[in-house]
């Protein structure tokens, strides 16, 4: 069975290297980076590692490039794709579990979710995050206990499904809504989610982001 | 007795009518949109012209002043307009990632 696991980098050439060395570390090899147009050395970093190394010429956000990558690892033949973050906060150690419930045939998408596990965060960003959670709720019926975690499974099947066409951060709120529409089974996945100085530093989920999210969500609704 | 504010509007849509008018004919805009901007310029005209009509149809609508009734109508097309110029840009940034996408795909090859 062939894995994937996806990475879309955008200034990231603190930490990208570690990432994909602790990946490779427990034998994940097939590893696909989407530089997403950094200004930083996060390309020549990628291509100093042994990864299919992409680049966006211009920054595009991180649906573009899970996009890309996605787009990139079906090309190669992939069985499951996992999607991961580049700043270091999802655990390598979590992979098995996201994998084992697709490679059961019980679905064919798992959710990282960092709600299932005690996962020590600041007030703000749980408090986002259940806004989120709620909004996913609202607009599409869907209960869920975390609607914006970047570690996600999906059997081949589900990612030739699955089209992303957000560019920026409300891909999230994308995928559950195509996973929704497509009806592809999922499951909930408990995962840890490494919140450090730097990882906190991105604003992933941070509230300011929150509401741009929703925003943007709110006009891709009336534009379709 | 027309007013000199009557002369520059019904200038300014001649003037704004003809632009769209070589647009068309440099195939630059499609017929839809060159009707749109006939519709635009053509009501100004008439309505910088004979601004009774302006003053009638704004009764119909129950608007004491017929200026309030035109600067509804400019705020409710000026509505429309971005919005269309959004919907434009959006198709746009679409248009480049999809071209971004490829070409990382491509390189990669």
């Amino acid at each position: 069975m062939k894995l994937f696991i996806v990475i879309a980098a955008f200034n990231e050439g603190k930490s990208i290297s570690k990432v994909i060395k602790d990946l490779r570390s427990h034998n994940y090899n097939n590893i696909v980076v989407v530089d997403d147009g950094s200004k930083d050395n996060t390309y020549s970093e990628i291509k100093k590692q042994k990864v299919h190394a992409l680049r966006h010429i211009i920054n595009r956000g991180q649906g573009a490039s899970l996009q890309t990558g996605i787009d990139y690892a079906l090309k190669q033949g992939a069985d499951i794709i996992i999607t991961f973050d580049a700043d270091g906060q999802h655990r390598v150690e979590d992979i098995p579990e996201m994998i084992k419930p697709i490679i059961n045939n019980e679905c064919d998408a798992t959710l990282g979710s960092r709600f299932l596990r005690k996962t020590k965060m600041p007030f703000f960003r749980k408090l986002t995050l259940k806004i989120a959670v709620l909004m996913i709720f609202i607009t599409f019926g869907i209960r869920m206990t975390d609607a914006h975690n970047g570690f996600r499974a999906f059997s081949r099947d589900a990612a030739q499904k699955i089209k992303i066409t957000s560019d920026r951060m409300e891909h999230a709120s994308q995928i559950i809504e195509e996973i929704h529409k497509k009806r592809i089974k999922y499951k909930e996945i408990p995962v840890i989610i490494r919140y450090t100085e730097e990882t906190l530093k991105h604003g992933h989920g941070s509230f300011i982001q929150g509401i741009r999210v929703l925003a943007r969500t709110f006009i891709r609704k009336i534009l379709e | 007795m027309i007013t000199i504010i009557q002369i520059i509007l019904i200038l300014f849509a001649v003037f704004a009518w003809s632009r769209a008018g070589l647009r068309i004919k440099d195939k630059e805009i499609g017929v839809g949109e060159f009707a749109f901007w006939s519709v635009i310029w053509i009501g100004v005209i008439i309505f910088a012209s004979l601004p009774g009509i302006l003053e009638w149809i704004s009764k119909i609508f129950g608007i004491a002043r017929p200026t309030d009734f035109a600067v509804y109508i400019g705020i409710i097309v000026l509505f429309y307009l971005v919005f269309r110029a959004y919907v434009n840009l959006d198709k746009q940034s679409k248009e480049i990632t999809r071209l971004v996408r490829e070409i990382a795909i491509k390189k990669k090859k």
